[in-house]
Order: structure tokens, then sequence, then C-alpha cells
């Protein structure tokens, strides 16, 4: 258990660096984040909806947007040099593979989500004071279990032809659940509405983590053997 | 090599009967719901269209199953004929979730004075038809036999765990969908001849359903033969 852990992180951490080195990614994610939050502006009528009633809906088409584009990058740099063959070639268990990835993308995205949160204040006027803890944890519950799902599929993607119309083709419909249940929840914290009426959706997304998060595990070994 | 191919020959040649004995059901079923069987009170005529919109529904949910079953049957004996016939009922799952999606809004505009709704039912269909129009993307877009069957069995088995959490969160949204009327617990409220024509109508298209299946295993098992000749 403890071996299995230490390669997952250790997977993790590689990725990790090789996204520190360079940046690339990252800087690139966060300004399509920024780009959406700006284009979001003005595709509305501003004397007919305001930036209040639009906020969660913004904030969740932003995060998952965001969250597809950084998957494409998780195999796709294996793919260069075929450093995935390498990474089958040791003796480690398929499983913990799929966890050092997914690890990795999860504190991808998070970053990304992280800048976008304060982006998303600034640009939209919306006052998140008292409510932000409940934020971040949607933004994690909701996070969580789709990036275990798109992690699967991106590893799947990069070996097809278009590989970055393919990943979100088959993302999207896994992201319909999270995103309800985010949006539901942001707009209640935002309109202040009772911790009673969003725990339900909060139970519904950590249940959805729980099993895509297992699922994913168990399926992505069979995605690696040849 | 050649008993295989009689063997596919044979198939294709089951599914067509079938598919022709399903043929000649749904001209049937279309006698009986237009002829024999009462006109709903509230919504006349266009009520009929219920005996194909439903069993359509039934084969694209059946179908649906049956690609998320034999995917997990795949990755456990990894026997390439269930790999086979997971795609075709993908293909045929997805024709099916076509004509669910086309009758669908016909019946609705009439009856609830609107193409579309974004309720429970609509939307999980509406998200089977995407899952099935993935999942044959995906195939056309991976080359080796192989890693196409595993990857798809992957997708296969992962969206029929999607369908009822997309059911769940889109129901809380409330629905205008009827409520069930012949699957519930208690006894079904349809009409004697109305519910006798429904379940003759999904009896065709259950048939219907095999035939396509059928007829679509036995191309591809000659596809693949063809492939492995000519590598």
């Amino acid at each position: 258990m403890l071996e299995f852990l230490r390669v997952a992180l250790n997977v993790a951490w590689k990725d990790l660096r090789v996204e520190h080195r360079s940046k690339t990614a990252l800087v690139s994610a966060i300004a399509f984040a920024a780009l959406v939050l700006v284009i979001f502006n003005f595709a509305r009528d501003a004397a007919a909806v305001s930036r209040e009633m639009l906020a969660p809906s913004v904030l969740w088409i932003t995060f998952s947007f965001s969250g597809v584009i950084a998957l494409n990058r998780s195999f796709a740099l294996e793919r260069e040099n075929a450093a995935l063959d390498g990474l089958l070639l040791a003796p480690v268990s398929r499983s913990a593979l799929f966890l050092g990835k997914y690890l990795a993308n999860l504190a991808f995205v998070f970053t990304v989500e992280a800048v976008t949160l304060p982006l998303f204040v600034l640009f939209f006027g919306v006052d998140l004071s008292g409510v932000l803890a409940g934020i971040v944890l949607t933004a994690i519950l909701a996070t969580t279990g789709f990036v275990a799902v798109g992690t699967v599929f991106a590893a799947m993607t990069v070996r097809t032809r278009f590989a970055e119309l393919m990943l979100p083709l088959l993302v999207l419909p896994f992201l319909l659940p999270p995103v309800i249940g985010a949006v539901q929840v942001t707009a209640r914290l935002l309109s202040g509405r009772p911790v009673s009426e969003i725990a339900g959706w909060l139970r519904i997304l950590a249940f959805y983590d729980l099993v895509f998060v297992t699922l994913c595990l168990l399926l992505f070994p069979a995605l690696m053997d040849e | 090599m050649t008993a295989d191919l009689v063997g596919a020959r044979r198939w294709i040649r089951r599914g067509q009967i079938l598919t022709a004995l399903g043929l000649l059901g749904l001209a049937l079923v279309y006698v009986l719901a237009l002829r024999y069987t009462s006109v709903e009170r509230f919504q006349g005529l266009p009520q009929k269209i219920f005996y194909v919109h439903v069993p359509a529904a039934w084969s694209a949910l059946l179908s649906f199953s049956l690609v998320g079953i034999t995917s997990i049957l795949y990755l456990w004996l990894r026997d390439p004929r269930l790999d086979r016939f997971a795609d075709s009922c993908a293909a045929v799952g997805l024709v099916f979730s076509m004509v669910m999606l086309t009758t669908g809004p016909l019946w609705a505009r009439p009856v609830w004075n609107t193409w579309w709704t974004w309720d429970a039912r609509l939307t999980f269909t509406l998200i089977l038809f995407f899952l099935f129009l993935g999942y044959r993307a995906l195939r056309g877009a991976i080359q080796d036999p192989g890693e196409r069957a595993r990857f798809s069995a992957v997708l296969g088995i992962l969206g029929m765990v999607l369908v009822p959490f997309v059911h769940l969160t889109v129901y809380l949204f409330r629905t205008l969908h009827p409520q069930p009327i012949v699957l519930k617990p208690s006894a079904p409220s349809l009409p004697g001849d109305m519910l006798r024509t429904l379940l003759i109508s999904v009896g065709v298209y259950t048939i219907l359903l095999i035939g396509f299946v059928v007829m679509r295993y036995g191309v591809a098992a000659r596809e693949s033969l063809e492939t492995s000749d000519a590598g």
C-alpha cells in the first residue's frame, strides 16, 4: 500500500516538475480561463441580464472548459519520445500510475481554478465574503470526479487521431452531473440560502467522486496492457 | 478461414430474416395503432406516436445496457466476439436513439406545445445519444483492434454508470414528462387496447433490435476477416 502511494506520488511529482520547468501549459490554461471570462461578460445583453445572475454559470463553464483543455496536456506529454512506454516498462502497478497522473492533473486543474476564482470576483463583481469556504469545497467536490474520468479519457484519446476533438466529445457528457450540482450550490450560496438546501447536492457530488474515482482506478489498467 | 466466412454469412442471413420479420411486425403495429386502438381522449391522434416513441426508447436503452454489460464481460474474458457484439449494439442503439429523439419532439409539439424541454428523461436520453456517438467516434479513431476493444469497453462501462447520475441530477430540476404508466408498482393505468398495442410494438422493436444487431455482427465478423486477410 505504501509502495503504491510512493509510486503514485513519484509519477505525480515527475509531471508537476515537468510542468514547473516550462510553465507553458499552466500559463496557457490560465490565460484560456481568463479569456472565457472576458467573452462571457460580452456574450450577454447587459441591459437584460445582470452579471450577478449569470455568475454561477460563468464560473462553472470557465472551470470545466479550462479543466478539459488542461487534461489534453497530461498524456500528450508522455507521447513525445514514447515516454509512456518507458513508464509502462517500469515494474509498478498500473493503478498507481493512474493515481499519479490523476493527482498531477488534479493539482493542475486546482491551480487553474485557484487563479481563475479571484479573476472571476474581479470581473464579475461578486462578493464571496462568507461563502468562500463553501465555494472552495464545491469546487473540490465537483472537480475531483470529472478529472478522474478525464484522465482515463486523455490516456485513450492521446492514441487517436484528432485527440483534441475527441477528448471533449467523451468528457463533456460526464461533466453534466458535477456542473449541475456545482451551479445549484453556487447559486444558493451566493443568494445566502441556508446550508440545509445545499447538503443534498454536496452529497450527490461526493458520491459521484467516490464512484468514478474508484471505477477509474479499476479500469485504467485495462487501457495499458498490450 | 472459410469456415469463419461461412459463419459470418450465416449471421448476416439470420439477421436479415429477423429484420424482415420485424418490419412485417412494424406494419402490423401501424395498422393496429391507427385502426384498432382507441383514440386518447385529451391528446387525440398525436398520441399515436406513443406506439413508436416508447418502443424506440426501450430498444435504445436495451442496447445501451447491452453495450455496458458486454464491455464488462469483454474486459474479463477478452473475447473479440464480445467486442464485436458491443459495437453492433452501439451502432444499432445509435439508430434507435435517433428514432426516439425525432419522434419525441414531434409528439411534444402538439401536446406540450414545445419541441423540447429539459426534463430528466429527455436530457438523459440526449446524453445517451451523445455517449453512443462518442463510442462510435472513438472506435473510428483507433486503428489497432485490441486497443480499440479495450478503450471502447472502458468507455462503455463508464457511460453505463454515468446515465443514472445524469437522470438523478436532472430529475432534481423538476420534470414535465408523463409519470411511468406501465412499469410501476400498481397495475398499469393504460387502457387495455392501448397497452396491448404498446406491448406488441415493444416486442416488434425488440425483434428489430435483435435482427439489426445480428446482421451488424455478421458484417463486422466478415470485415474483421477481410482486414486480417489483407494484413
